[in-house]
């Protein structure tokens, strides 16, 4: 399936024949083209990879002709919305924007199922990981990758009581990078310790087999623990305990990433606590690759503030590494993650990494002597300390029992709030097993005491030989369950949002396909309380249904909160019944030149009114910017505040065939008053229907414009072209008549 | 635990490493203390492995489950879930999926209790 850029992604098409897909690789695949310098448009840039073929670049490319710099990180976005039909369609966003890891979390308390899950029941905050779904996106990500040119990494979680049969399901099924760490389960989810690192070695092993990308979890401690910049000791302990374990279980050290996250956020001083701790951590593990997360403990509503904070710790990365940037979306502090703040997140640190390129050519942190390196050593010394310590205490298991990790001190100093655990306790408690002398297991990447020899000792280095192989060795052997639950499935779910996928009614979403969120923003001149309650009353009368505040900041306490809510709008938009004006013609430069050639013409132009705005009406007229001038058209540029009589006196004084008013403020609609003006005057002036009338600014909308009497209004984004296009067919009308 | 933070104190014996030997003792002491750790996992099992080396052998996850149950059931989970399909097929001349759904009905057990005898209920 090869898909169009102005089509959409079928999701049935995904679905058909879902039972004899096979992915096309396994394992983690970094970006290409790095280490290079790179001529992209006008710049050289030093710290990017491979450009993509089609891709959505930054808001602010067309200023640079669409350029679309890729930075040298894989650029990680987590996506949870429950459906993943849904999630397809984000994830292809997603990569238009540069994302080349897609993260899927899963739905809340699968790490504690006994096993795995089957068929596409929804989830809550991510989806139940199963077979048809992890097959599902992989398919479609195989379909946009192709699409924009770079492979995509597709990552989920190796974790829980089910962490072997998870691991060996995503080797079957070319998933590429997982969430696995023994000490996550232990600590966040209570599962019994034993049982969490004898699945854990299992698991890995797996996943050394499939050469897949493994995360660790040590950043949920920075999250947990009350003030998060105080466990640094800790983290690094906790990244070095699962790296190194899955080092002996025969992971290579290029495919092991540490999840960092920069313990603190503003209003701390954030860089100078966090950077010290950013270069410890990457000196201390030098050898493995860092997945530079988000900090996440601070963040609030604020989808400004996360933004700001995620800004800083990307710095971070750069004046540091990161070979995994992940992003945060910027309203995880407020709801699940709607598809265009994955894409806000994506170019925030798309955005941010092309700007700071080659930064490290300028500016070198201040290693050898000085705060930062009293602080590096401080902090490895402390992670030593801590590690003495579980020596001293008799191993790991006996840390645990005792609190020793998420505790709010800085190590060692011992607050006695951190997270305890009992060696017999916890899910799953009782259910690890001796292997007796005859163990065997006839299979493919098998971590451990194996007694293959018993029956042929020649199958010990490949112990599904016995069996003629595995489903490892053979992927035709896998058993692929379709679905289990016929009410909760994706076919019942398609079904129920059919016609906006089959007909041309259309509904906004942000989550899922017909969810009919939307989002207003609100000032209220009034206290914080107050507002709030009057934000979902203003929401309900603007017929929005289940109204939500999902934001407040005050601006001052009694003059004003900004507010934001979400609400859910109960129809439905026919676009067929939409009345769509047609995009501005534009006639070829060449038909332009020769009509200027066999008859001048000339224009006078200014910014009318108190407006001292120039840029644009300067783009539209100067040769340089493209303007009308390079058709041969004279222009006679006024400049800026010029009064309209002034305007249509020039214009008669040039025997000039129109008038060109740029006007951009807008307040209390004087933009619009001012089109009106000229237009009486040209008629008072006997002139009005031999001259040619145009406005323009960023807040024209030019039916309004042409309401007010213009023959045409130019809004954002109207290039020379455009205008001279206009000029060309107006005289031609006139020259009819 | 409580504790005030006596850093200066404890770490008088680390103020003479250089960086190198400080950052070499740290990975020595991460390596010490994964290392009972990775022996308990070479030498133990659990439902999931097996549950996940049965489906390597060709199964569902929902069958695995139910013949991984059967092993545990029968205090016959030492040997290896994915070893008693083996064996079983062995000494039955049959294949391994025919074997593993008869178990999967409850087959089979007492010839595997037989071979293997059976009496590991966990720890």
């Amino acid at each position: 399936m090869e898909l169009k850029p102005n089509e959409k992604l079928d999701i049935k098409e995904i679905l058909k024949d879902l039972d004899k897909y096979r992915p096309r690789r396994t394992g983690w695949t970094w970006r290409k083209g790095t280490g290079e310098k790179r001529k992209i448009g006008q710049f050289e840039y030093y710290d990017t990879a491979e450009n993509l073929k089609q891709s959505q670049p930054l808001p602010s490319a067309h200023y640079f002709n669409d350029i679309d710099p890729q930075p040298t990180s894989v650029i990680t976005t987590e996506i949870a919305s429950g459906r993943f039909e849904d999630d397809i369609r984000r994830m292809r966003m997603a990569a238009w924007h540069g994302a080349d890891h897609l993260m899927v979390i899963r739905t809340a308390g699968q790490s504690h199922f006994d096993g795995l899950i089957e068929g596409t029941p929804q989830g809550v905050g991510g989806i139940p990981i199963t077979r048809k779904q992890v097959r599902a996106q992989r398919k479609a990500l195989d379909i946009i990758e192709d699409e924009v040119g770079r492979p995509i990494n597709y990552h989920s979680y190796v974790s829980g009581v089910a962490g072997p049969e998870i691991a060996v399901m995503f080797a079957e099924e070319g998933v590429n990078g997982a969430h696995q760490d023994p000490q996550y389960n232990v600590l966040y989810r209570n599962i019994n310790m034993i049982r969490s690192f004898v699945d854990a070695a299992n698991a890995k092993k797996v996943m050394s087999w499939a050469g897949m990308a493994q995360i660790d979890g040590a950043h949920n401690a920075n999250a947990t623990a009350r003030e998060a910049w105080k466990v640094m000791p800790e983290l690094m302990v906790q990244h070095a305990l699962n790296s190194i374990f899955s080092v002996k279980v025969g992971m290579d050290k290029e495919n092991i990433a540490l999840s960092t996250v920069p313990p603190t956020a503003p209003p701390a001083p954030s860089m100078r606590l966090d950077l010290p701790y950013a270069v410890a951590l990457r000196e201390l593990f030098r050898e493995y690759k860092m997945r530079a997360q988000q900090n996440t403990k601070y963040m609030g509503s604020s989808t400004r503030e996360a933004t700001v904070t995620h800004t800083l710790n990307l710095l971070i990365s750069k004046l540091t590494r990161a070979e995994i940037q992940s992003t945060i979306t910027p309203d995880e502090g407020r709801n699940v993650p709607w598809h265009i703040y994955n894409i806000e997140g994506t170019d925030t640190a798309k955005q941010a990494l092309a700007g700071m390129d080659g930064l490290t050519e300028m500016v070198q942190i201040k290693r050898d002597k000085g705060e930062l390196a009293d602080k590096v050593r401080e902090l490895k010394e402390r992670a030593v300390l801590f590690m003495e310590e579980i020596i001293e205490t008799g191993g790991y298991f006996k840390a645990v029992e005792e609190g020793f990790f998420v505790d709010s001190g800085q190590y060692p100093e011992r607050n006695g709030d951190g997270i305890a655990r009992k060696i017999d306790g916890g899910i799953g408690e009782g259910t690890v097993y001796e292997r007796d002398e005859d163990y065997m297991a006839p299979v493919t990447a098998f971590f451990g005491y194996n007694n293959v020899s018993q029956y042929d000792e020649s199958a010990e280095d490949n112990p599904s030989s016995l069996i003629n192989g595995d489903t490892l060795k053979n992927s035709d052997k896998i058993v692929y369950i379709d679905e289990l639950d016929e009410n909760d499935n994706v076919n019942v779910r398609l079904e129920e949002t059919k016609e906006l996928r089959e007909s041309t009614k259309l509904k906004p979403e942000m989550e899922w396909q017909g969810d009919g969120i939307v989002q207003t923003t609100l000032f209220l001149p009034t206290n914080e309380r107050v507002a709030e309650f009057a934000a979902i009353e203003i929401g309900k009368k603007m017929g929005l249904e289940d109204v939500e505040v999902i934001h407040k900041e005050i601006m001052q306490y009694a003059e004003g909160t900004k507010i934001e809510i979400k609400g859910r709008v109960p129809f439905t938009i026919d676009t067929d019944d939409l009345v769509i004006p047609p995009k501005p013609k534009m006639m070829s430069e060449d038909e332009i030149r020769e009509d200027i050639e066999n008859n001048s013409m000339t224009i006078v132009a200014g910014t009318v009114g108190e407006d001292e705005h120039s840029v644009g009406l300067r783009e539209i007229i100067d040769i340089k910017h493209g303007g009308i001038e390079k058709y041969g058209i004279e222009c006679h540029y006024l400049g800026t505040s010029v009064p309209v009589e002034k305007l249509v006196d020039a214009a008669i004084e040039t025997k000039a065939d129109a008038i060109l008013a740029s006007t951009i403020i807008s307040h209390d609609d004087i933009h619009y008053k001012n089109m009106s003006k000229i237009h009486e005057l040209a008629i008072e002036k006997g002139i009005r229907d031999k001259i040619t009338i145009l406005a323009g600014g960023t807040q024209v909308t030019p039916e309004i414009a042409v309401s007010n009497g213009m023959d045409a209004g130019f809004g954002r984004g109207s290039k020379g072209i455009h205008v001279a296009t206009k000029l060309v067919e107006m005289r031609r009308k006139r020259n009819e008549n | 635990m409580k504790r005030e933070d006596d850093f200066l104190k404890r770490r008088e014996h680390l103020a003479d490493l250089t960086e190198e030997q400080l950052e070499a003792r740290f990975w020595e002491l991460a390596e010490k203390i994964v290392e009972p750790m990775v022996d308990l996992a070479s030498k133990n099992t659990t439902p999931s492995i097996e549950r996940s080396v049965v489906m390597r052998m060709g199964f569902s996850s929902i069958e695995a489950k139910g013949i991984v149950e059967g092993a545990l059931d029968r205090g016959l989970v030492g040997k290896g879930v994915g070893h008693i399909i083996y064996r079983l097929a062995k000494e039955n001349n049959s294949g391994i999926r025919e074997t593993g759904l008869k178990l999967l009905d409850g087959e089979l057990w007492d010839e595997a209790i037989d071979i293997f005898g059976g009496e590991n209920r966990g720890a």
